[in-house]
């Protein structure tokens, strides 16, 4: 009987603790969605690792931010989100925002302040271009051509506009297979001016023009769908020149040590950042939000620009961006946002995007198809 | 197929060239599957042989891939992954499939075609179009990103493959030798223990197998019914040849393709074996 | 022993009518075979059928429409389509009402991405007038249909209200219209634009490819099932290895095996380019094009051609070509009339096997198609991660079902179902 009693005992004064700890209770594991290759192996280093240590807990990697808006739309119809944390460009935070997708942020009272002493808000300016998108990096996307496969006599290419010039520069081409970059890099290239870029591809004959300007290098063209593609197809020497993003380039060139050279001419500049996904039971809200704490902090965002060249999202970050954490190599001149490598450079127009981007991936992946 | 000694010159001309022909489709067979071996040990990281590995120079040849394989958790944690999802896959359905295919070689089973039609339909079925529904289906019942669910999503993708092996050996399974067991005394789950077991048991081990690669090797539904949690190796070879990472693939794909030649060593024992209990062979 | 009167009906040993006592056994029987297979059935049903069936109802489920423009809908019913004037203010004035109902919960905007699918430019619009509804008092703050037109022109648009009168109600064809690439935004059915039509395409591209292929895999494969069949055991059953290891070779194995072989940079253009008959720079491009596909997949399915050819092979007794040759056939006319007719059946198995094969792959033509190079379900798959157009993944999936399963109804006459042999 007295073993009974105390069975009884031990089973309610657990049950007990345990609801009085359900509150504070913080998952044991985070499932971390961002873009695989090496910008997850900086976000590994700089925030995952850091993170571990400090609690102790697993974090899942997936690979499928390219896909996030659809995957979440299908998480969403299904009922069943099994994401904590998801990396997205600004126009799909937007995109998700408005659909309810994506969790409003209280920045000043989620996030850290500023290392400086400004406030969260203060400290992330501009970027902050959606009340549930967490900006964590400025980055660009930007060519890569291999440098001893230039053809002899002709200079280097400098820029987008050169992909498209197939008489000076043959070979292969690699651009993503989505339409973002390459619709305003081929208006562009057409002699339209940034400013008006946007405008003309709302209009049919813009469109027209675009996919025309496309089409001259369609049928040399290889479609990624993932960062780390065009570096390898360069690498591999399957391709001339190829659209990436510039951190993966500057792997690829710095640690990998092929002979591949940079194009940053009319390079687009756009954001990356967090979601929380909507619909995440209590337990698993509380991680993701200690987490997001600890890993958008001043400290953490200048060391993720030790390991791959996108500049940090705070002003606060910036003077503590230095060298390269294994390379020793100094990152500034890397950076998309450096001086030298802003010739014609543009800043993609999230909110357009967030507007047209499904309309706009339904006529290009047709177009792509035929 | 040996040539009559009577045999013209045209006749042996055309002979020759039918065997050569058939030596070049049966090198088109086997020669991407051997190709990838070597290739497999590149010192460097390409997909394509170098000229110190044409020389045969040692230097050309390294083990870094295999390496890389068994201790980069990104591969052999969907190795662990696939190891521990297939078999339970295949215990399930040939469990489940045996059970059925006897059933269904009873004599005077109602709705005989129409159930046969329903429990093959996995196999007919187009995979992207089966992924798509149990998504969604797993998805509302929380099965959905878990182990459990891939194991039920794999154990359904196999059980026709039990069904069909199965089926086959029963049609010519002697059912005097059931009579002759229920003659002597023995009930009915004794007899199937003791007497149709051991007959059909190289029909059921095929089907197993049959089960089991057909888990291992699947992509597109673990795709949909897992999360990065349950990633498997086919999943892994898919995104790293989606995204052309790194030679490694190959060493994975060495690994599978020793596999392969092992169960299919196995079947064709088992084949050879059932063929003399049925007394079909020499041997 | 039994009532042996030759009078009366017969009685089995323990007096029941022999009738109704063969009657009860086989009820048993049949109560035990049931017993055995229901089972597994119940979990096919459930765990397949089921989810199978519902993902197909989403091809005509349509009820957001309704359910997030309730009184916008019954208003619109009372507008005359035809004329080419905007909807009345009853109209606008729902929409505002609905709207700012919809905006708590976001639906607005899975609505107008819905709608975007059929009309483009939809998207925008529920969000601009989403950004600017959040603020207005319905009660007070009409008349909106110049509101709305301040908010964008196109609200005024009677096209555009016909395309949501006709995409209103709770079912709808509109999925199954678009995965033929033709539209009922104006009420009557039409077909879509040129740059937006590829789905007719690609289902025909995916069938003639898949035809092509089968077409490839018969060349390659007759000549081995009739060796095959013509050695003795011994020999046949070792080359017969040769058929089987690349049917248990993993797909992504070989695939990935075609993908290393076929690049530019790959093990065949750099032979062809040792050997002198490419220029380097001139390389042939076999990879993320049909060619590539058309390789790869006649490699992985020819042992479905070479096994069900083997299999009927076998069962041609030589007699009669020997026969044929005895009364003055020559080798060719012995084979092609006397030999080739008996192996039809096995070429009929094996193509639509391997057609109906060809026909649902994703892997291969994902991984070495390229864009030119897909097949309808790359396409369903596009849909599904890409524009997460849950109906028309419905609707393509359930045509792609229907094809396939006529053709193994077909398969089902020629060969039978029963009769389907693994090796």
């Amino acid at each position: 009987m007295t073993l009974t009693k105390m069975i009884i005992g031990a089973t309610s004064a657990i049950a007990l603790a345990g609801a009085a700890n359900a509150a504070a209770h913080m998952s044991g594991e985070m499932t971390i969605v961002s873009w695989g290759g090496a910008y997850s192996a900086s976000q590994q280093a700089a925030y995952h690792d850091p993170y571990i240590a400090n609690t102790g807990i697993a974090i899942l990697n997936d690979e499928s931010s390219g896909e996030a808006v659809a995957k979440l739309r299908a998480m969403n119809e299904a009922g069943n989100i099994t994401w904590d944390l998801v990396d997205v460009i600004a126009a799909d935070g937007m995109r998700l925002c408005d659909e309810g997708l994506a969790m409003e942020i209280d920045f000043d009272s989620m996030l850290a302040p500023g290392a400086d002493g400004s406030t969260a808000t203060e400290d992330f300016g501009e970027t902050l271009v959606s009340v549930c998108y967490i900006p964590q990096i400025v980055f660009s996307t930007t060519f890569g051509y291999r440098t001893d496969m230039v053809p002899e006599g002709a200079a280097a290419p400098t820029g987008a506009c050169d992909v498209f010039d197939m008489d000076t520069y043959p070979g292969r081409r690699s651009l993503e297979k989505r339409p973002i970059g390459n619709m305003e890099w081929a208006l562009i290239c057409d002699g339209v001016a940034i400013e008006d870029v946007y405008d003309m591809l709302e209009t049919d004959e813009g469109l027209e023009r675009a996919f025309a300007k496309l089409d001259t290098i369609k049928d040399m063209t290889i479609w990624w769908t993932a960062g780390a593609e065009t570096p390898q197809l360069l690498a591999d020497g399957e391709i001339f020149m190829g659209s990436t993003y510039n951190g993966r380039l500057f792997s690829v060139i710095a640690e990998q040590n092929q002979p591949i050279g940079m194009a940053w001419g009319n390079q687009m500049l756009d954001l990356d950042g967090w979601i929380v996904p909507t619909g995440l039971p209590d337990d698993r809200l509380a991680r993701v939000m200690d987490y997001l704490y600890f890993a958008t902090d001043t400290q953490r965002l200048a060391d993720q620009a030790a390991y791959i060249s996108y500049g940090p999202a705070r002003a606060s970050s910036a003077p503590l961006v230095g060298n390269h954490a294994t390379l020793g190599i100094p990152m500034a001149p890397h950076m998309p946002t450096n001086p030298e490598n802003m010739d014609g450079a543009f800043v993609t127009n999230y909110l357009w995007w967030a507007d047209y981007r499904d309309e706009m991936d339904a006529k290009f992946q047709a177009w792509l198809a035929q | 197929m040996a040539l009559p000694s009577y045999a013209s010159t045209g006749q042996k001309i055309w002979h020759y060239s039918y065997l050569t022909t058939c030596g070049l489709i049966f090198f088109f067979l086997i020669f991407p599957i051997m190709v990838i071996i070597p290739l497999a040990f590149n010192a460097q990281d390409f997909f394509t042989f170098t000229p110190e590995m044409l020389r045969l120079d040692p230097a050309g040849y390294s083990l870094k891939h295999f390496d890389d394989f068994f201790n980069n958790p990104d591969w052999y944690r969907p190795l662990q992954n696939s190891l521990k999802i297939a078999p339970v896959a295949t215990i399930v359905s040939v469990s489940l499939g045996t059970l059925a295919a006897i059933g269904l070689s009873q004599s005077h089973v109602p709705y005989r075609r129409v159930i046969m039609a329903i429990l093959i339909s996995p196999m007919i079925v187009p995979l992207i179009i089966s992924a798509a529904g149990m998504y969604f289906f797993y998805s509302s019942i929380g099965l959905q990103g878990t182990y459990w669910g891939v194991v039920l999503a794999h154990a359904i993708l196999g059980i026709p493959f039990v069904i069909i092996t199965v089926t086959a050996t029963l049609v010519g399974f002697d059912k005097s030798l059931t009579r002759a067991a229920a003659n002597m005394g023995a009930g009915p789950v004794r007899t199937f223990f003791k007497v149709q077991m051991p007959l059909i048991l190289p029909g059921v081990i095929s089907g197993g197998l049959f089960a089991f690669i057909t888990s291992f090797d699947e992509v597109v539904v673990v795709i949909f019914v897992g999360s990065v949690g349950q990633k498997t190796l086919p999943w892994q070879m898919f995104t790293g040849l989606r995204e052309q990472i790194s030679p490694t693939i190959l060493a994975a794909a060495t690994v599978l393709v020793t596999i392969s030649i092992l169960l299919l060593i196995t079947v064709e024992l088992l084949r050879r074996r059932s063929e003399r209990m049925r007394g079909m062979s020499q041997g | 022993m039994s009532d042996a009167s030759t009078t009366g009906p017969m009685r089995a040993a323990d007096g029941t009518l022999l009738k109704v006592s063969l009657a009860r056994a086989l009820r048993r029987q049949k109560l035990r075979a049931l017993m055995l297979i229901m089972p597994l059935l119940a979990f096919v049903l459930i765990g397949f059928v089921l989810p199978i069936g519902q993902m197909l109802m989403r091809s005509v489920e349509n009820d957001i429409v309704q359910d997030t423009l309730p009184l916008t809908i019954e208003a619109l019913q009372e507008w005359d389509s035809t004329s080419n004037e905007s909807p009345p203010e009853a109209v606008f004035t729902a929409l505002a009402i609905d709207l700012q109902a919809a905006l708590e919960s976001k639906s607005h905007t899975i609505l107008g991405r819905r709608l975007n699918f059929e009309y483009s430019g939809i998207t925008t619009l529920f969000r601009k007038a989403g950004r600017d509804v959040e603020d207005w008092n319905v009660e007070t703050d009409g008349p909106f249909r110049v509101r709305f037109e301040e908010i964008d022109e196109e609200w005024i648009d009677p096209t555009m209200w016909r395309a949501i009168l006709a995409y209103s109600g709770r079912y709808t064809a509109g999925y199954y219209l678009a995965a033929i690439d033709k539209t009922m935004v104006s009420g009557q059915i039409e077909n879509r634009p040129k740059n937006e039509s590829l789905h007719l395409m690609l289902f025909g591209r995916t069938a003639w490819v898949s035809i092509l292929i089968c077409f490839c895999t018969l060349l390659l494969g007759y000549p081995i099932a009739f060796l095959l069949s013509n050695l003795k055991a011994r020999h046949s059953n070792l080359l017969l290895i040769l058929v089987l290891l690349p049917f248990w070779t993993s797909l992504l194995v070989r695939t990935s095996a075609w993908k290393v072989l076929l690049q530019e940079q790959g093990v065949i253009n750099d032979i062809m380019v040792g050997i002198g008959i490419l220029a380097d720079d001139n390389r042939f491009q076999m990879i993320n094009n049909k060619l590539g596909v058309v390789i790869a997949m006649t490699h992985i399915l020819l042992p479905f051609m070479i096994l069900p050819l083997y299999s009927v092979m076998k069962t041609i007794p030589p007699t009669y070509v020997r026969a044929a040759k005895s009364l003055g056939a020559t080798d060719w006319t012995a084979f092609w009339r006397v030999y080739f007719p008996q192996s039809i059946p096995g070429i009929g198995a094996g193509a639509i096997l391997v057609f109906i094969l060809s026909v649902g792959y994703y892997i291969t033509p994902e991984l070495v198609g390229g864009p030119t190079g897909s097949f309808i379900s790359n396409r369903i798959a596009y849909q599904w991660s890409g524009a997460g157009n849950w109906g028309l993944v419905g609707a393509l999936g359930a045509i792609l079902l229907v094809a396939v399963l006529i053709l193994y109804w077909v398969y089902d006459k020629i060969v039978g179902i029963d009769n389907v042999k693994l090796g």
